[in-house]
């Protein structure tokens, strides 16, 4: 017990440097949710086939997608189903996780 | 306890692997493994959409976690596409792939059965006699089947005389080869047993499919669906339309069929005997074999219960399953996608614990089942589940998910291309 203790002034004082601030947990929840995309969009965002590939694409349009999804104004067969199942945070953090990725040739 | 929040263990686990780190060097370039010392040793049991994925993910995500995984057969064979193979529409070679990717990643993938699962001694035996030690256990060990719920059964199945063809493989081409050899004017029946079971739309969308063979090929013939529950347990109006559009006069549905015994061809109902030329029956279902041997079975008798946030069982620490053999959250379906994503789950849940960190606390999953009504048109079932950390489970997203307006080619499309996608993903290829 006493070494984590020890550590937090340290992480602390790295999370206060890092700009913009991201904990591990948030780049972790990101990457997680993400995740639950893969089965249609690629692991990754590298889609194959008729789905739409989603590594690199800029995370502000990923959101507005989404939001047209859930707001009916892009008509889907089966995304505005699905997009109505994250909140808008966790929209953010799967928009962000995907703009960072690298698209495969 | 977990015995890695230990310091003194913690140091030893590094001291151990470092030198076995050390020992292996001369082969550093070969494999995609980085180097530094292993957090863990993980094995996965069963190569299906659970425990691929599981596996894959932890390498991907975990970096120096020693992965085995441990499947009886040398391919993967999926049940979702399986039944535009029973159709015609598709080939077993469309529906198999392997393990080389997972390999290329350095997961170690040994082919062989389980024998025994030693929880105490954090070991698994193999037939073989080979001892696989690990710090946590992932078990994907899919569905076995409640035989003894109907009569006749076992032997039916054992003699070759009925398939179920619930688990892809042999199965499906014995299916496929008995629909070939039926001659035009027979009866296809198919019974269906009470939910919970693996794949709800699949039973109908395998109706649909058979139905689709005969419609080209054998007119006269027919599918006669012996559902044991009162309705179409997924989809129905879509299934129901499907029927009516596409196979008036083949496809005749009976809801509260339940199967009480099987003589030759013949399904003995609870007030009447049904005549088959092929008689295909989807036996009552149960966690695997596998999670009984392991101690794991605590819900019902029937299923594992686990912890929603790390697919932990709720019966044995150090031992995660994922997929059909758990007692399923509310409206959660026992899905190749579903067991997918809570593998996921998994992954991200276990390499934290192997680090001594705390878990994701809020994890999501989803699932997406496209079935096919003709072998161009598409519909789909759709859920979001979130966690839900009052009452410790997962919940559908109100106002989120649902079904196909209509069936759909473009969905046709799109379910191939979700099979070629969540291919790649669990398998690295």
């Amino acid at each position: 017990m006493i070494r984590p203790l020890r550590m937090a002034p340290a992480a602390l004082a790295l999370a206060a440097l890092a700009a913009p601030p991201v904990l591990a947990q948030d780049v972790n929840l990101a990457r997680n949710l993400a995740a639950t995309c893969a089965n249609c969009h690629g692991t990754n965002g590298n889609a194959r086939g008729d789905m739409k590939p989603l590594a690199g694409l800029q995370a502000d349009k990923i959101v507005a997608m989404m939001n047209d999804f859930k707001s009916g104004a892009m008509p889907a067969t089966i995304m505005h189903q699905i997009a109505k199942g994250y909140t808008d945070e966790q929209i953010r953090l799967v928009a962000g996780y995907f703009a960072a990725q690298q698209p495969k040739k | 306890m977990n015995p890695l929040n230990d310091p003194t263990r913690r140091r030893l686990l590094t001291a151990g692997a470092t030198l076995g780190g050390l020992a292996t060097l001369g082969l550093a370039g070969c494999a995609a493994t980085p180097s530094g010392p292993s957090i863990g040793r993980v094995v996965v049991v069963g190569g299906g959409y659970g425990g691929a994925t599981a596996a894959r993910y932890l390498k991907m995500w975990g970096g120096n976690v020693d992965v085995t995984l441990v499947e009886r057969n040398t391919s993967f064979v999926s049940c979702p596409i399986s039944n535009l193979v029973l159709g015609g529409h598709k080939q077993m070679a469309d529906i198999t792939r392997g393990y080389d990717g997972l390999k290329a990643l350095g997961v170690k993938v040994v082919q062989g059965d389980v024998t025994a699962i030693d929880a105490a001694g954090k070991k698994v035996r193999l037939a073989s006699g080979t001892e696989l030690p690990y710090d946590r256990l992932v078990l994907s060990p899919g569905i076995d089947f409640m035989l003894e719920q109907v009569g006749g059964l076992q032997a039916a199945l054992d003699s070759g005389r009925v398939a179920h063809s619930w688990k892809a493989g042999p199965q499906t081409v014995a299916l496929r080869r008995q629909l070939e050899a039926m001659p035009d004017g027979g009866v296809y029946a198919l019974s269906i047993p009470l939910a919970p079971y693996r794949c709800p739309p699949g039973p109908y969308e395998r109706a649909c499919m058979v139905a689709s063979y005969f419609k080209q090929f054998k007119p006269r013939s027919k599918v006669l669906v012996l559902d044991a529950n009162p309705d179409v347990t997924s989809k129905g109006p879509l299934f129901k339309k499907a029927w009516n559009d596409h196979y008036k006069g083949i496809v005749e549905y009976r809801g509260n069929a339940v199967l009480k015994e099987v003589s030759g061809t013949t399904a003995k109902l609870e007030f009447e005997d049904v005549r088959a030329d092929v008689l295909n029956v989807v036996p009552p279902q149960r966690a695997a074999d596998l999670a009984v041997k392991a101690g794991v079975v605590n819900m019902n008798n029937r299923w594992v219960g686990v912890n929603w946030m790390t697919l932990e069982s709720t019966a044995v620490p150090g031992i995660h399953v994922l997929g059909d053999s758990t007692m399923s959250a509310p409206a959660m379906p026992k899905s190749g996608h579903m067991a997918n994503q809570q593998a996921k789950v998994a992954a991200a849940a276990i390499i934290q614990l192997l680090k001594g960190e705390a878990v994701n606390a809020t994890p999501v999953v989803m699932n997406t089942c496209y079935s096919f009504v003709t072998a161009r048109d598409v519909v789909h079932v759709a859920s979001v589940h979130q966690y839900d950390a009052a009452d410790r489970t997962f919940k559908t997203v109100p106002g989120s998910g649902g079904v196909s307006a209509a069936a759909n080619q473009i969905e046709g499309r799109y379910a191939l291309s979700w099979a070629d996608n969540i291919w790649a993903d669990m398998l690295a290829a």
